[in-house]
């Protein structure tokens, strides 16, 4: 067994490699089909290990070796697969082979097609270090290094140039890594402090060990100790007020949306919470941890409206990616710690396959993503359209596909906690995801024709690319069903997992499925009446419409990414440039410039001495004796200096 | 009575006449000279201080001295001789080839 985690762990590093040695030269198909081979062999031995865990129970545990060891403090790669990180495994690995496959045909015609798998790859392996490591610290490596990964791949484009931001909201590919990775500097600054709070107090990284001395702490510690930890979660899964990095992450190729701003390292900070659910179901932090179930509804709620109105297929989803994180919050804040990876597994799955489904509908439209461009799609690339209209009603929640069991099980949650502000946002945030995925749906693939006059042909995707998505669509479909086994599973970690919902709540239950299930297809229903019909009711632009207020407020993103312009953004620029001319320039340049000039004057002047006369090299020579000789006489006169002193 | 201080001021004097040769001279035989004279100045006055210590360390030292200033004479009119072979003089005034 061991050796499977080392299979599951390196694979895909062994692929990384593999594919930069061949960074530099022409596309080599192979090079993608190795690295998608890998990623399988990695994605076969998660799943025998998540079999292993699911039939005997046994957590693996082992320690590969001494990483860091310097006086008391002692930190070795060591690994964990219990029921939590195995489900990570198991959902990265797959999602990530299915996405590689998929970019072997996607990334077809880039001249740059090893490097990305070569990207790819090193990405998934940093992943799978931060979801393994039994310490804190081996997961601040993955950290960083999915964050890295994650530079490179939105930054793939890095040629392409700025543009304004009224043309395009995210300005270039490199604007937008740059952003991404800033942003998500600032808040991993929250987590390492929250690492050392806890290692200062506990005096270990290990999770268990750590867990284990909670109960000792003070609550000012652990209160501490899990804001900071959040403020990490919170940069890295794109909560507010750090969100708007990951819509404009959209700028990168879309299978890397894919995977690691829909699958899976937008997750991470979910997982982090996850991971550390002893720290957050303590009573000392219950005031944190509904600060971050109401944090996570008003990100649900929040996404979900400013998704109404964008007009970008790929933000509409990465929009719609941010709301469905607020869901997992939600669950994770209120204690539903199951609920929320179930969740995250489901999302993973059919976020996946609406993102590689767009992905298609770029290709063909050649990059442009302008809805309005679009519209009646359906009959050039009938493979796409199921995919995705089958993705949406997944995402939308309606029974029997797998967004209906985990979502309804967060609306329930909230329910349940007596929460009910939060349970009504959820419930209409689920009536808006329903409008704008199926507005998106319908844009794009029903209602009048309006490429064709525009000079678009599209076609469809290569089959084996469509043959490629389908895992994704069986498991968007079947997930839901395992839900009970699931949570028998997970349930063995222990009781701070372990979430019933009341009698009460329980009776309730299908009246409130029900409900959700009417709103949602009720928006729907409504989507199809504005958008999907053609000739005489077909939708038109309403120009007018789009001057008012609050579409003008959706469409801008409530101002947050002009606030930051205006108030971070420049007057630290202005700053930078005062620190620059007047402080770096005048002060430190000039004192290292002088010191050097001064140099430079005393060879320059002295350089006569160089006649190349040996007489004359040797009178400087008896000068300098001379003068050696003055010293010595006068420090040994008033008793400096020697030996005996 | 001659003393230790005769045989210093001796040396110091050899000494000083070895430097000014050093200094004024411009045929680099004549340099060699001088810097014998030096050596030599130095041997009187280690061979003098090792006589009145009564410590024989000092006049071992002047037989090395003696030892190197040979050879040192020696490897250095073997180098003069190459030199005049080459640039038909020894005077320091036409050797200068490396002005900076």
């Amino acid at each position: 067994m061991e050796s499977l985690v080392y299979v599951a762990l390196f694979a895909p590093f062994v692929g990384s490699l593999f594919a930069s040695l061949f960074g530099m030269s022409e596309r080599q198909i192979f090079v993608g089909v190795v690295a998608s081979l890998l990623l399988f062999i990695s994605f076969l031995a998660s799943a025998l290990l998540a079999a292993n865990l699911y039939i005997t129970g046994d957590v693996i545990h082992i320690t590969m070796m001494d990483w860091i060891s310097a006086g008391d403090f002692n930190v070795a790669f060591g690994f964990v697969v219990d029921q939590i990180s195995v489900t990570m495994m198991t959902v990265v690995t797959l999602v990530s082979t299915i996405v590689h496959i998929y970019a072997i045909g996607y990334m077809d015609h880039d001249k740059s097609f090893n490097r990305f798998f070569s990207y790819l790859s090193a990405f998934v392996f940093s992943m799978m270090i931060l979801v393994m490591s039994d310490n804190f610290l081996g997961l601040f490596i993955g950290w960083e290094g999915v964050g890295v990964c994650s530079w490179l791949l939105v930054g793939f484009w890095y040629h392409k140039p700025d543009q304004d931001r009224k043309d395009n909201p995210s300005i270039s590919p490199s604007w937008a890594a740059n952003e991404a990775f800033i942003m998500n500097r600032i808040a991993d600054l929250g987590m390492l402090v929250g690492i050392f709070i806890l290692y200062w107090n506990t005096g270990s990284l290990q999770y268990d060990e750590v867990f284990a001395k909670l109960p000792e702490l003070s609550e000012s510690v652990l209160v501490g100790a899990a804001i900071a930890l959040f403020i990490g979660a919170m940069g890295k899964s794109a909560q507010f007020p750090l969100h708007t990095w990951l819509t404009d992450a959209m700028e990168g190729p879309t299978p890397v949306s894919a995977l690691i701003h829909a699958a899976t390292m937008v997750t991470a900070g979910v997982f982090l919470v996850v991971r550390s659910n002893p720290l957050y179901s303590m009573e000392e932090v219950a005031g944190v941890s509904m600060f971050i179930a109401s944090l996570g509804t008003f990100v649900a709620f929040y996404a979900a409206s400013m998704a109404l109105v964008e007009r970008d297929l790929k933000r509409i989803i990465a929009y719609s990616t941010l709301s469905q994180l607020g869901y997992m919050f939600a669950a994770a804040g209120l204690g539903a710690y199951w609920i929320a990876l179930f969740h995250l597994a489901a999302h993973a799955f059919f976020k996946a396959l609406l993102f590689l489904g767009g992905g298609n509908v770029m290709h063909a439209m050649h990059d442009e993503l302008d809805l309005f461009k679009m519209g009646d799609l359906r009959k050039k690339m009938r493979g796409t359209w199921l995919y995705m209209g089958f993705a949406s009603i997944a995402l939308v929640g309606l029974p029997p596909l797998a967004g209906f069991w985990s979502k309804d099980a967060i609306i329930e949650t909230a329910f349940n906690e007596h929460t009910y502000i939060l349970w009504i946002m959820l419930v209409i945030t689920a009536g808006m995801t329903a409008f704008y995925s199926f507005r998106q749906v319908f844009l794009s693939f029903h209602g009048e024709d309006r490429h064709t006059a525009l000079g678009f042909h599209p076609h469809e995707m290569y089959k084996f690319v469509l043959a490629a998505m389908f895992p994704l669509a069986v498991l968007a479909l079947i997930t839901g069903w395992f839900m009970s086994s699931y949570k028998e599973f997970i349930y063995k970690i222990g009781e701070s997992v372990q979430y019933e919902m009341s009698d009460h709540t329980h009776h309730l239950a299908i009246y409130l499925a029900l409900m959700v299930i009417f709103i949602v297809l009720s928006s729907i229903t409504f989507a199809y009446f504005k958008y999907a019909r053609t000739g005489e009711k077909a939708w038109k632009r309403d120009e007018e419409k789009e001057q008012g207020f609050f579409y003008k407020l959706l469409i801008n993103q409530y101002y947050v990414p002009k606030f930051y312009e205006e108030f971070i953004t420049k007057p630290y620029a202005m700053i930078s440039e005062v620190f620059w001319t007047k402080i770096d320039l005048k002060i430190v340049d000039a004192t290292v410039d002088n010191i050097a000039k001064f140099f430079y004057a005393t060879g320059d002047k002295t350089r006569s001495m160089q006649t190349g006369n040996l007489s004359n090299y040797l009178n400087w020579m008896a000068v300098g004796a001379m003068i050696l000789l003055g010293v010595a006489a006068i420090s040994a006169m008033i008793g400096l200096g020697g030996i005996d002193g | 009575m001659i003393g230790l201080s005769h045989y210093l001021i001796l040396s110091a004097i050899l000494f000083s006449i070895g430097l000014v040769g050093i200094l004024r001279r411009r045929n680099i035989l004549m340099l060699l000279f001088a810097t014998e004279i030096m050596l030599n100045a130095t041997n009187i006055a280690f061979v003098a201080i090792s006589d009145n210590y009564g410590d024989l360390t000092g006049q071992m030292f002047a037989f090395y001295i003696i030892a190197i200033a040979a050879s040192e004479v020696a490897v250095g009119l073997g180098l003069l001789i190459v030199l005049y072979k080459r640039h038909g003089s020894l005077d320091l005034d036409d050797l200068a080839s490396m002005r900076g």
